[in-house]
């Protein structure tokens, strides 16, 4: 190997140090496990098989778990991304105050200063039967009976995940928004554009990359967690990821492997039909 | 609608941030209707902030704004007729030339096929027609300009306003691009108003020169003017090529002062109409650079009614048609004379010289 090789390979050894070990090798154990036989004592045999694809695969279960998780990721996505852009659209071009604009920044990442357990559990005296939204409720004679669908249930779950998952919509989006000369705004003025075609032709256009990284991240998130169904839903929902970490719990490895090798498959797919509406390496690095 | 009736009025036009100091300050003009106007200032004069206000894009503390004999404040920029090109122009960085260019259209309504009709003519007009699918990055200077020239003209303003159009240009193509917003303004037949802080570009370009500080005009009128005959000091600095310096009236002739310096006697000053002075009075005068003649202090006086005053030449820069002579002959003032080239290298002058700057009286003078 030429002494230039060597120096190529040496700058690039940091990355592979932490990429291999934790990325590479995982995937690669998954990728083997996923077409193993297994002694269902948690024991894996080393011959080969596909049986473990065409189980998942032909499951009637599967197709409920993708739609359930795919239901919960369209929604969440939905109002993450009307709140965030929002949220962004607002501190950008509104808060002419930089000190009060980065305040605000930073009181959109109070959920974080918590851990997700009592966060979820915070919803409890808030959204429960007893909980302070029924109560206003039915003080201001609204409703007779209190609504039970609002803890464990499906709106539950997208409460939380919108409530998780809303700040990564919004950094994102007001990165990219913050790049937007504002003479550019301006000049659509100019032009005779009312205020909806300035949101319509330019800042939207303007926000894709932001709204398009924001996108991946929650789908991703939202599409791999387990934990908010299971606790949100009070058992009531299953996703894709709570499946397979039930097979684990029986110690169904092979077939455990196999749905998440098709999840990251299906994630593959998402992603790249979210990059494909914007050029991501041409916005980094502008 | 058609263009014209594009003249422009302001009348006692304000505008403050802060509630406390006035950006612009109490401004009064008329630009005449297909007129080239330019605002020139030092950053912060409170041109640009005119310019907007003339635009809509902000509203005056006080004041109006006239526009073909109807006060615009308050309407929108479309409804003003007026159309803006921005500093550095403002294209929009997602859309084509093409689309660019159509904008205006395209909110207005108009079908694609109606807008990209017009914006193909415009397109011809200032030569973008191959650029048409480029995306403004993909541009040069001196394209984005004429994209931003025809985004601004494709709605048939009756006044186009310019931010420093120019500033973002390398110096070859300001003066090229130069030329062609003078052609455009000619060719659409409206009126331009043009901010700037470069006087040459002002000078060069306008038909009406306002020249600002602080908020307020300190002078307004045709290029020439203003240069030749500018009304202070701040104007006369502001667009060069003057001589300035302060002296005390000794005598008052009929048709000529003499005014005395700490350092130097004998300045003769023609008598300007507008200007009363008296014995005692100290005043400001203006020589232009290229009205004085140097010679060598052994060649004799100059002839009666001309000023001769002795001085030591600093430094000498060739500047290709003329040679900038610097000399000390008013201690603590800059004193420059502009010998014609050839004139120079008949006899040329040396570092170290002693000379004598000498200009008859009606060159100089008095500014208030």
């Amino acid at each position: 190997m030429s002494r230039k090789n060597w120096f190529a390979w040496l700058y690039v050894t940091p990355l592979m140090l932490v990429l291999v070990p934790f990325f590479l090798v995982p995937i690669l154990v998954v990728l083997v496990a996923s077409v193993l036989e297994t002694d269902g004592f948690g024991g894996l045999i080393p011959t080969f098989t596909l049986a473990n694809y065409v189980d998942v695969l032909t499951s009637a279960q599967t197709f409920h778990l993708y739609s359930a998780t795919l239901k919960f990721t369209t929604l969440t996505w939905l109002f993450t991304l009307v709140i965030g852009f929002l949220v962004a659209y607002f501190l950008v071009f509104h808060v002419k105050n930089q000190l009060l604009a980065i305040s605000l920044f930073l009181i959109c990442t109070v959920p974080f200063w918590t851990s997700n357990i009592i966060r979820m559990i915070s919803w409890i005296p808030l959204l429960g039967k007893e909980g302070l939204v029924n109560s206003a409720l039915l003080g201001t004679g609204l409703i007779r009976e209190p609504i039970e669908v609002l803890l464990y249930s499906g709106i539950a779950v997208v409460i939380a995940y919108v409530h998780q998952l809303t700040i990564f919509m919004v950094v994102p989006i007001f990165n990219s928004m913050a790049r937007i000369d504002k003479r550019v705004v301006e000049a659509a003025v100019d032009s005779g554009a009312s205020r909806l075609d300035v949101m319509r032709l330019i800042i939207i256009p303007m926000s894709k990359s932001g709204i398009a990284l924001g996108s991946i991240f929650v789908v991703s998130i939202v599409m791999g967690d387990f934990f908010v169904v299971k606790v949100m839903s009070g058992g009531g929902s299953a996703s894709v990821v709570s499946a397979f970490y039930e097979n684990v719990g029986v110690l169904q490895y092979p077939i455990a492997a196999a749905s998440a090798v098709l999840l990251t498959v299906v994630l593959i797919v998402a992603i790249s039909l979210i990059l494909r509406t914007v050029n991501i390496r041409r916005e980094i690095t502008q | 609608m058609r263009p014209g009736h594009g003249d422009i009025e302001l009348a006692g036009l304000c505008k403050s941030y802060d509630g406390i100091t006035n950006v612009v300050d109490g401004v009064n003009l008329k630009i005449p209707d297909r007129a080239y106007c330019c605002f020139l200032g030092p950053s912060g004069c409170g041109k640009t902030t005119i310019l907007r206000m003339i635009a809509g894009h902000e509203d005056p503390t006080a004041g109006e704004i006239v526009i073909g004999g109807e006060n615009v404040l308050g309407l929108a920029p479309v409804e003003r007729r007026t159309a803006m090109m921005f500093q550095s122009y403002a294209l929009f960085p997602h859309l084509t030339v093409r689309d660019n260019i159509a904008f205006a259209l395209r909110v207005r309504g108009q079908s694609r096929l109606e807008r990209y009709k017009a914006v193909d003519l415009m397109m011809e007009k200032v030569r973008l027609t191959e650029l048409a699918d480029r995306l403004p990055a993909n541009l040069s200077g001196g394209q984005q300009q004429r994209v931003a020239l025809a985004r601004a003209a494709i709605t048939e303003p009756r006044v186009l306003l310019l931010d420093e159009p120019l500033s973002a240009l390398d110096e070859q193509l300001r003066v090229q691009m130069r030329q062609e917003l003078r052609r455009m303004q000619r060719e659409l037949g409206i009126t331009f108003v043009h901010v700037t802080h470069t006087q040459l570009e002002a000078i060069a370009l306008a038909d009406i020169v306002v020249v600002m500080e602080k908020g307020k005009i300190k002078q307004s009128g045709p290029a020439r003017d203003v240069y030749a005959y500018p009304r202070d000091r701040y104007v006369a600095e502001f667009l060069g090529g003057q001589n300035i310096f302060s002296g005390k009236v000794e005598q008052v002739g009929s048709d000529h002062l003499v005014i005395s310096q700490p350092h130097r006697t004998g300045i003769h000053v023609g008598v300007q109409a507008d200007r009363r002075v008296g014995i005692g009075d100290r005043i400001d005068l203006a020589v232009r650079r290229d009205d004085i003649e140097l010679m060598r202090a052994t060649s004799g006086e100059p002839g009666g009614g001309a000023t001769a005053l002795p001085g030591r030449v600093l430094a000498i820069e060739y500047q290709g048609s003329f040679v900038k002579v610097m000399l000390d002959t008013i201690p603590d003032e800059e004193f420059i004379a502009y010998v014609p080239e050839r004139t120079f290298f008949q006899d040329p002058f040396n570092v170290g010289d002693v000379l004598l700057a000498t200009w008859s009286a009606g060159r100089a003078r008095i500014l208030a």
